[in-house]
């Protein structure tokens, strides 16, 4: 009997500067795999799938259990962390490219820094005076928390970035995940003390204008945040910060 | 004097909450990372963070956690720290609270609190099923701001090499390697911080990440530093058996009212959602009537493990066991366990809300680790340890919820330590054995890659985990134990003849894991030999052979120093500080 197998086309580049190449691999099929652990299967056995010796595979990857962002990547077209995208579930050959928004490191690997540049930019965080015993926190009522909290499972995978069709190096756009910080934070008791520079830090080139509601972000983010919500949301508060600023001249 | 220049490695809760004090004390930081900090492993943590706020009217006091944590670590943890801890954590989480963490809520808008294994109170503050999650993001966000200000560096992408120490012993900095370009640098430090996180790698499959290989530690392990209590392991009852880890399901599924279960009769064919109350065995309910499913993990894990292994009642055949939610309504589900039973759901195509989740008991927690001194010191001036990488705060059991308390507060007891520290210190003489260090780093680095062998680094890890998880987890014999370290040392041997199937310079993760590989051969040794030393049983660590505890000659801190002889590490023993507590026997089937 022909044990089952998997067939996985992964592209690879060794450097920014090489070539793009594909390379396909036969890999013994088992229950349950995910394409990290076909990964790992090639990692074990670095051989292609007409027996030419090769590398291991370089991705980012961490939790494996979808929570870290690290391990996003184009599988056949879609955009999804490789963790939680099962190999049952996937049409054959698997096709495997990096994200191709964002600088290609190696392989699958890209160096997606600018979202921490963006988190920078709009001050997401609360500025607390310190961290000395300063009593209880503000209160949050539960309606409050159960808004906040999808918007603080971003998981900065950069999904959302990746099939934005305005987020290219001609727009400058921040992207999906940066305006949901901000709404996260603003929305705070005490994290609203810089919702005017946050919101200033938007309405420039690169700001939340270049959004085309396309929509896609919110297709595809594997946490389900409430994106085009947020957008519209801080949108809407970008263009009253925006004519309070003009008038007061 | 210039102002004293921290290095801090790993960018989990401990490392942040170190970072955090340092600079707001104004210190400058220099932050090492394999992974960007916010990807960091404290984001699995998922059930929730203890401390005795006492907001559910039940009486609950730091003492009463202090209790819970020496009896739950069967009073193998030293009880001056953990007493600090426990009366620490109230103002933590309102620190937390501050910060923006979404802690849920009562309906007055106050923190809501969920019980959790080895106690009787609603102890436990969450955030969803996501608390880890949320609590590194929110001291991601603090590091940022004050990386804004220029009171940080980040270095992400950077691996820990080793400890530069200079010729009286003291560190003087370390050598790291940047992952991108190969670049082996050495950066100089007046302390230097690891908060490298727990060992699970060494087991092949586990509840960690992949950065958790426990390398860092090691490579101080190698140079000197003191590993305590290594044969301390973690095996979380509740997992989802997976090809590539074990995925962890939280305490908290038990916390809010889950049932673990097994068919009665061997063999039941009837589907799940068919088999009458009556022919559901519910074994910890049945064995330990006050703490019912929330016993501690070392006595849950047991007891799935008898149950499947003993009387033969896995489900199918197979080792595994039904965690049942599905007796509780959706919308509270959702409210509290989201995240997870989300996961559940992705990664076994079944949703928990219908049908009774498998699960099965996997590696989780390494509560041995790094020795360090009560201010987080080790024995090598200049390196501090914090969080889970370091031994202290769990003693021979962790509490569930009780690792995101200790990672905050190692962290933050660690972060001032060390500038106080470095701020008396005197120049090093020269470059304090920078260029040694470094040099002998190159030489490591070049012999790997041109090693002309056979043996691949992934396949011998593979085995590695086998032999651990095997021997060394939830039952340990010692014919068992001795063959696990002699598997050891054969990999070791054959370690020599690795040969890397990719010889770049250029983001070549093969080499860094090889690297790794090779540290975590040598941590390994220090959890069998632990282990097998160890004739008694105590929390984690169970021998059939020995089945009691023996305070007489075991009442004490197991400390490791490595020696490079081929009979491995030198095994000491030290008193462990019990001035509060006296020991008692730890026992779950009724109240303590």
């Amino acid at each position: 009997m022909a044990t089952k197998t998997v067939a996985i086309e992964i592209k690879r580049q060794a450097s920014p500067d090489a070539p793009a190449v594909w390379e396909s691999f036969e890999l013994p099929w088992r229950p349950g795999m995910n394409v990290i652990s076909a990964m790992m299967e090639i990692a074990a056995n670095p051989v292609t799938a007409d027996g030419r010796d090769t590398t291991p595979i370089t991705y980012d990857s961490n939790c494996l259990e979808e929570i870290c962002g690290s391990c996003a990547m184009r599988i056949n077209g879609k955009a999804r962390m490789a963790c939680s995208s099962l190999i049952d579930n996937l049409e054959q050959p698997i096709r495997i490219e990096p994200l191709s928004k964002f600088p290609l490191v190696r392989d699958l690997q890209v160096d997606r820094s600018v979202l921490f540049e963006n988190l920078k930019a709009v001050k997401a965080w609360v500025p607390v005076d310190g961290t000395y015993d300063l009593g209880s926190g503000p209160r949050v009522f539960p309606q409050q928390q159960e808004a906040n909290y999808p918007l603080s499972n971003c998981i900065s995978c950069c999904c959302c970035m990746e099939v934005c069709p305005q987020f290219n190096e001609d727009t400058g756009f921040v992207g999906a995940a940066t305006i949901a910080q901000v709404k996260l934070f603003n929305n705070h008791p005490t994290g609203k003390v810089f919702k005017e520079e946050r919101l200033r830090a938007l309405a420039g080139d690169g700001g939340i204008q270049e959004c085309g509601f396309a929509q896609n972000c919110v297709e595809v983010c594997p946490k389900q945040l409430p994106l085009t919500e947020a957008i519209s949301d801080v949108s809407r508060d970008v263009l009253i910060q925006k004519a309070k600023d003009f008038l007061r001249g | 004097m210039a102002a004293p220049r921290i290095i801090v490695v790993g960018g989990g809760l401990a490392g942040l909450a170190a970072v955090i004090k340092i600079a707001e004390a104004g210190g400058t930081v220099d932050l090492f990372s394999i992974v960007p900090v916010k990807r960091s492993h404290s984001v699995c943590a998922q059930g929730g963070i203890n401390a005795a706020k006492n907001l559910k009217g039940e009486g609950d006091t730091t003492a009463q956690h202090f209790d819970d944590t020496i009896y739950g670590g069967d009073f193998l943890a030293n009880q001056t720290p953990v007493k600090a801890m426990c009366e620490a954590a109230p103002a933590i989480i309102d620190l937390l609270d501050r910060m923006g963490v979404p802690f849920n809520r009562t309906p007055e808008g106050l923190l809501d609190f969920r019980r959790f294994g080895g106690t009787l109170y609603h102890r436990t503050a969450f955030a969803g099923a996501t608390t880890g999650q949320q609590l590194l993001y929110a001291l991601d966000e603090q590091v940022r701001r004050y990386e804004s200000e220029g009171k940080v560096k980040k270095y992400e992408g950077w691996e820990f090499l080793s400890a530069v120490i200079d010729a009286k012993g003291v560190a003087r900095g370390i050598t790291a390697l940047d992952l991108r370009t190969m670049e082996l640098r050495a950066f100089p430090a007046d302390a230097i911080i690891l908060a490298t996180g727990g060992n699970g790698a060494i087991f092949g499959k586990s509840t960690n990440s992949v950065v958790c290989t426990g390398s860092a530690q090691s490579a101080v392990f190698q140079q000197g530093v003191y590993y305590a209590n290594g044969e301390f392991i973690q095996v979380h009852p509740t997992c989802i058996p997976g090809e590539d880890k074990l995925r962890l399901m939280s305490e908290s599924a038990r916390g809010e009212g889950g049932r673990v279960w097994v068919p009665r009769n061997a063999g039941e064919k009837r589907p799940v959602k068919q088999i009458p109350d009556t022919d559901r065995w519910y074994f910890l309910e049945e064995w330990y009537p006050k703490y019912g499913n929330l016993v501690p993990r070392d006595v849950a894990t047991r007891a799935i493990h008898k149950v499947v292994y003993e009387y033969g009642l896995g489900l199918d055949g197979q080792p595994m066991v039904y965690l049942d939610l599905t007796h509780i309504d959706r919308a509270t589900l959702d409210r509290k366990l989201g995240g997870i039973l989300e996961i559940y759901e992705k990664f076994v195509g079944v949703d928990p809300h219908d049908e009774p989740m498998k699960i099965f008991p996997g590696m989780h927690y390494t509560m041995g680790g790094i020795w360090v001194d009560f201010n987080q010191m080790t024995n090598i001036p200049g390196i501090f340890a914090a969080g889970e990488c370091e031994y202290q705060y769990h003693g021979a059991n962790r509490l569930g919820a009780n690792s995101l308390v200790s990672c905050i507060y190692g962290g933050f007891q660690a972060g001032p330590n060390a500038l106080t520290y470095a701020k008396n210190l005197a120049a090093p003489e020269g470059d304090g054995g920078a260029a040694a260090e470094v040099l002998r780093q190159a030489e490591i680095n070049k012999n790997l890659l041109k090693n002309e062998g056979t043996e691949n680094p992934f396949k011998l890890w593979r085995e590695l985990g086998q032999t651990m998880t095997e021997h060394a987890t939830v039952i340990r014999y010692n014919k068992g134990l001795k063959q696990a370290d002699e598997k050891i040392v054969e990999l070791l041997e054959r370690f020599k003849k690795v040969n890397l199937s990719d010889r770049s310079q250029w983001a070549n993760t093969s080499f860094a894991f090889t690297r790794q590989l090779k540290n975590m051969l040598e941590l390994s040794r220090t959890i069998a030999l632990g282990a097998l030393l160890r004739d008694e049983s105590r929390g984690a660590h169970y021998k059939p052979d020995f089945p009691d505890r023996n305070d007489e000659r075991f009442l004490k801190t197991t400390k490791a120093s490595f020696t490079g002889a081929p009979e491995g590490p030198r095994i000491e023993y030290e008193d462990v500080d019990i001035q509060f507590i006296k020991p008692r026997p730890r026992s779950y089937t009724a109240t303590k």
